[in-house]
């Protein structure tokens, strides 16, 4: 693996790192779309430009302000005052680091049997477009639903409903 | 280590980055990030195998990823939008606080 590889998988880890572990809400916005970035770009070094750039205008573009806004409407950008990890927090650790390590083992045990094709795939954005409207057309219909009454159903939650007379 | 492997080692890296701030945050904003990075991680699971796997022209493991993506905006956009309305009925985003089902 190249040294660019470990740069930008570091600075994925680490974003994630500093999103869980940080006090300040904010800055937690801000770590997480570095990890983000960081994702996108090892995207693009898996050859998967169309993906890596969706990442990028999907999750930084949107994904990631929404979270400031949420954040800047819920006042989430003073710092808390009491203690920011639940009561039971060993306990979601161990849970998340037996999963790593589950996951992790059987990566690096099964890595001889994992298939290793070495040519670069051709995946221009006209073969993806020619798939999503092809192949994959009703699974585009059904996801244009799904945003369609995601973004209805998160208008109407979110709507300031007129408070009838206390 | 194979190219395809240390994706891997990355992904569940960050799935558990994100599995450990679900779990263990308080503010549920921090928690739906813990989500966002968890999908994300399959994500990269998904477009890894991709790469590396036979018949990459098929392009099955992209198509996944995208929709993937798709379904995550949507999740963030409706977690956002309870978060913020619980926001304004319980005046907190503590998790630990929410703990009436009546309204």
């Amino acid at each position: 693996m190249s040294p660019v590889f470990y740069l930008v998988a570091a600075l994925t880890v680490a974003g994630g790192l500093a999103a869980v572990l940080l006090r300040n809400l904010v800055h937690c916005a801000l770590a997480v779309t570095v990890s983000f970035a960081g994702l996108a770009l090892l995207f693009l070094s898996l050859d998967a430009q169309f993906a890596g750039f969706v990442q990028i205008l999907v999750y930084i573009g949107a994904v990631a302000i929404l979270v400031v806004f949420a954040i800047l409407l819920t006042r989430g950008s003073e710092l808390p005052s009491g203690e920011i990890f639940s009561r039971t927090w060993i306990a979601g650790l161990t849970i998340a680091a037996g999963v790593f390590a589950l996951l992790g083992w059987a990566a690096i045990e099964s890595a001889r049997a994992l298939p290793a094709q070495t040519a670069a795939p051709a995946a221009t954005v006209h073969d993806i477009g020619q798939a999503l409207v092809g192949r994959y057309v009703l699974p585009l219909e059904i996801v244009a639903l799904l945003l369609t009454s995601a973004t209805i159903g998160a208008v109407i939650v979110a709507m300031h409903e007129k408070e009838p007379s206390r | 280590m194979t190219p395809l492997a240390a994706y891997l080692v990355v992904a569940a890296l960050v799935f558990a980055i994100g599995l450990a701030g679900a779990l263990t945050r308080r503010n549920a904003i921090l928690v739906l990030i813990g989500i966002e990075l968890m999908l994300n991680a399959a994500n990269l699971n998904l477009v890894a195998f991709w790469r590396y796997g036979p018949h990459p022209e098929a392009l099955t493991g992209m198509m996944f990823a995208i929709f993937s993506i798709a379904v995550a905006a949507a999740e963030a956009a409706v977690g956002l939008g309870l978060v913020i309305s619980i926001y304004r009925h319980a005046r907190t985003t503590d998790l630990d606080q929410m703990n009436r089902m009546k309204g």
